[in-house]
């Protein structure tokens, strides 16, 4: 039973991580139809800048918050110089532009920072807590705490305010959200500034425990996209679920079955779960219209 | 319709041309293995192109058939016995067998899901290969045994070079027949309107499965080629990142355009060699290209320049 | 003799019931119309019709042959053609080449006879140009043969669409609002044709909103309101109902004749 605790945590910790990117996927995609392979980039960009900040002598709080700011600000970039220039392009266009946006993004990563792996202190020190028998780094309450107030936020932004009524409108029908007065390309700057803090903020989260590097983000990508397309894309809450749920396999599978094909029972369940329900777990089968 | 005829047989001709006379102005062998990589990449963009540009399905796991026949070269003759003939022959089988299989539920999928769950299968096939060491090698990679034809043995650059390009110009020909037959009007057809396609009697999974399966056996096909020229293989040509490659290469040349791959791949090859003069620029250079590319040539290279010369001479 | 019956069909979306209840039998030649208010349902029962949605209850016959929940495609090889009232034109394909997937069904599709492109594949290829090139004359079509179908007017695409379902040389030929969008020259042309397929024993079943032509051209009618069916008859038992002049006009328009 600790074993199936360690593994459930180390899981969900993980987990989180995915789902955070995956909300960034899910935020981008609903605003504007773009699957965003850049979205890995932006934990890279978190967990870099606050290493490279804070050697630089500035504490560690201030470290990361320049960090999300930076995050946001290449987000908000990415948008208005590559994005928004491509309006009308095909989705394949699209994502082939964010690849080559990964890609840059990359390249001038491990020329402003360096091809090394990097460490950041955990916060709260490496002590273990027990808990259910498991020994708990301190760091994945930073990790799941972290990713629930984000979800918690976003969930009261899209909610209970007016310009989170309005991203949601744009999400669900542009032409009428326009036609109401909302200005959709603000929405969808918005969007891309969003997922980069969500992104940049994961990433700062996650460095103590799995270090980072210039060219983190390909997995992240991968692994944010699978947990969005798992949960149906373009439904918050399915990415945060889909998330969790593909970290949480990934562990009890390289704990209870193999390490060496962790990776792979993330994508045999996506598959088998696709060809049972092939809008995701939460998506919504749509109405073929003609 | 004859104009077309001729295009198509312009094309082939062309082609030939270039790959015959491009040696003589190579200053070096090196020209050579970029040239065969070239041609060896069309080939797998083309057949990509079938599925994506002539049925409009996405795959972003091709790179894993590609990987099964690079290895199989590698594997057939190491472990198996096979010739090497014999194991790009058992490759390409695998691959249709395996895309065959695949694609039944797959292809049934839309849009991003078809996406993601093409991207699952190339990494599960990526994962297998760095995995199961003992039979490839693992991270490290495995040699390959020369390609020999009844004592005859293909050697250096020169040689595959010749190969790789009658491998293109086989590639480009079949490409260019599909077009005028109940085969590829269905492919197009489909792709444009699923649903009208389906009530003039088209039976749409099967002929995404067949476009499936002829997009696989190109890269199982290329993966060999590649492998046995290189006379080593590694689990990056199976990998996630070499999926996306052929994919712009066929997106950056043009969607549907045969011609496109072949530029799409050139371009995609030749610029990191053009731009390791720039070292660690590289990548960013790489990433900056693409994007201003595809937001300026949205539809591709080709058919924007198609276009361009078409408006300039009206 | 009939060949298409529909059976007490009924389908509901999210519990709004689209069509409900609806029954009738079309015969061989038979120009048979459907008309209603728009969101009466006529689409609707085109795509169950045609098997793009399924039933949730009742049963459609093609040929004496129970052929309900079959696929598209299914239908299509035992005789069913259609035309859809949005456009789905094949848009990066010629016009002669949309007619040629028409024939699909008319033709031997063989992954390896293609791929090498036999000489039989190049023979055959010749034909159905040919026949295509024909069914193009019908609708008036033949000299845009080798225009992207993406390029033609809204009227040619309308046209096109019909020479694509007949090419396929259907029992049964769903007409989606064929006139939509066309002059009345262009109308009068559709007209013509109608009858011309009608005699070749093909069994038209037509939505459509100009009622000048449906009224001229129609030997049955059905009104159809509110997924029910009003009433089915002659033209002129359609024109003397009250009732359906109230469905099309409201109460307070039943004065006016039903021309528009």
């Amino acid at each position: 039973m600790p074993e199936f605790f360690q593994f459930l945590v180390s899981g969900l910790t993980v987990g989180a991580v995915y789902a955070l990117v995956a909300l960034g996927f899910t935020l981008v995609y609903s605003a504007s139809d773009v699957v965003n392979f850049a979205q890995g980039e932006f934990v890279m960009l978190g967990g870099m800048v606050t290493v490279f900040v804070s050697t630089a002598g500035v504490p560690l709080p201030l470290a990361a918050l320049i960090a999300v700011g930076v995050s946001i600000v290449i987000g908000l970039l990415l948008y208005w110089l590559a994005i928004a220039p491509a309006r009308g392009a095909s989705a394949i266009s699209l994502i082939i532009i964010t690849i080559g946006a990964s890609i840059f993004l990359r390249g001038a990563a491990q020329i402003v920072f360096d091809k090394q792996f990097h460490k950041l202190p955990s916060f709260s020190g490496d002590t273990p807590v027990n808990l259910f028998g498991a020994a708990v780094q301190p760091q994945s309450f930073w990790v799941l705490g972290g990713a629930a107030v984000i979800v918690l936020l976003l969930y009261v932004f899209l909610e209970r305010t007016l310009l989170g009524k309005a991203v949601l409108a744009t999400a669900a029908n542009r032409l009428a959200a326009r036609l109401v007065g909302i200005n959709t390309a603000t929405i969808m700057a918005l969007a891309f500034g969003g997922s980069a803090a969500i992104g940049g903020i994961a990433g700062i989260l996650i460095t103590p425990i799995t270090l980072t590097s210039y060219d983190v983000g390909t997995q992240l990508a991968l692994k944010g996209f699978a947990a969005a397309m798992l949960g149906g894309m373009g439904n918050p809450l399915g990415a945060v679920v889909g998330g969790l749920l593909l970290g949480s396999l990934e562990a009890f599978g390289a704990g209870y079955i193999s390490s060496t094909y962790k990776d792979a029972f993330a994508f045999i369940v996506i598959l088998v779960v696709l060809f049972t329900a092939p809008q995701g777990l939460f998506g919504r089968r749509a109405v073929e219209r003609v | 319709m004859l104009a077309r005829l001729s295009q198509r047989y312009g094309v082939l001709i062309a082609l030939a041309a270039i790959i015959a006379l491009l040696p003589l102005v190579f200053p070096s062998t090196y020209y050579y293995r970029v040239a065969s990589l070239v041609w060896v990449s069309a080939f797998a963009a083309i057949g990509l192109n079938i599925l994506m540009g002539k049925a409009g399905q996405v795959s972003l796991g091709h790179a894993g058939f590609f990987g099964i026949g690079a290895y199989a070269a590698a594997i057939g003759p190491a472990h198996l016995g096979l010739p090497s003939l014999a194991a790009l022959v058992v490759g390409a089988g695998f691959s249709a067998l395996l895309a065959y299989l695949v694609g039944r539920p797959i292809l049934r999928l839309r849009g991003h899901y078809l996406a993601i769950a093409t991207l699952g299968f190339g990494a599960l096939v990526a994962l297998v290969i760095t995995t199961e060491s003992h039979w490839t090698g693992g991270p490290d990679g495995m040699p390959v045994a020369k390609l020999s034809l009844f004592g005859w043995r293909a050697g250096g650059s020169g040689t595959w070079y010749w190969i790789a390009g009658g491998l293109l110009l086989g590639g480009a020909w079949i490409a260019f027949n599909l077009d005028e037959t109940p085969t590829g009007r269905a492919f197009r057809a489909l792709h444009d309107s699923e649903i009208a396609a389906r009530v003039t009697g088209i039976d749409v999974n099967r002929f995404k499965l067949q476009a499936f399966v002829i997009a696989a056996v190109y890269a199982s096909l290329a993966g060999s080629a590649l492998a046995m020229m290189n006379g080593f293989v590694n689990p990056d040509q199976a990998g996630f990142l070499h999926s996306i490659e052929l994919v712009t290469m066929v997106v950056l040349g043009g969607l549907g355009s045969v011609v496109g791959s072949i530029v799409g791949a050139a371009v995609l090859i030749m610029l990191p060699q053009f731009l390791t003069v720039f070292q660690e620029y590289e990548n960013l250079l790489l990433g900056f290209i693409i994007i201003v590319s595809m937001i300026f040539m949205r539809e591709g290279i080709v058919p924007t320049a198609r276009r361009l010369i078409s408006r300039g001479r009206a | 003799m009939t060949i298409l019956k529909v059976d007490d069909i009924g389908i509901a979306f999210g519990g709004v019931k689209a069509i409900d209840g609806v029954s009738f039998s079309v015969d061989a030649g038979q120009i048979f119309s459907i008309i209603g208010p728009n969101g009466a349902g006529k689409t609707t029962l085109f795509n169950v019709i045609s098997g793009i949605y399924e039933a949730n209850r009742g049963r459609v016959e093609l040929s004496g042959e129970n052929v309900t929940s079959f696929t598209p495609d299914a239908l299509a090889t035992r005789g069913l053609s259609r035309t859809f009232q949005n456009l789905q034109i094949f848009q990066r394909m010629t016009a002669v080449e949309n007619v040629m997937v028409g024939r699909h069904l008319r033709e031997r599709c063989n992954l390896f006879a293609d791929l090498f492109r036999l000489p039989s594949v190049i023979r055959q290829n010749r034909n159905t140009r040919d026949a295509a090139l024909n069914f193009l004359g019908e609708v008036g079509l033949r000299g845009s043969a080798d225009m992207l179908a993406g390029s033609l007017s809204y009227g040619a695409c309308k046209r096109l669409e019909i020479a694509r379902a007949l090419a396929a040389e259907p029992n049964v030929l769903l007409l989606d609002e064929p006139a939509a969008g066309c002059n009345s020259v262009e109308t009068e042309e559709i007209d013509r044709l109608i009858w011309r397929v009608a005699e070749k024993g093909i069994a038209v079943v037509l939505v459509e909103h100009d009622m000048k032509l449906v009224m001229k051209i129609s030997h049955r009618i059905l009104v159809l309101e509110r997924g029910r069916l009003l009433i089915e008859g002659s033209p002129r038992e359609v024109r003397d109902n009250p009732a359906v002049l109230e469905a099309y006009l409201g109460k307070h328009g039943a004065r006016q004749p039903a021309r528009a």
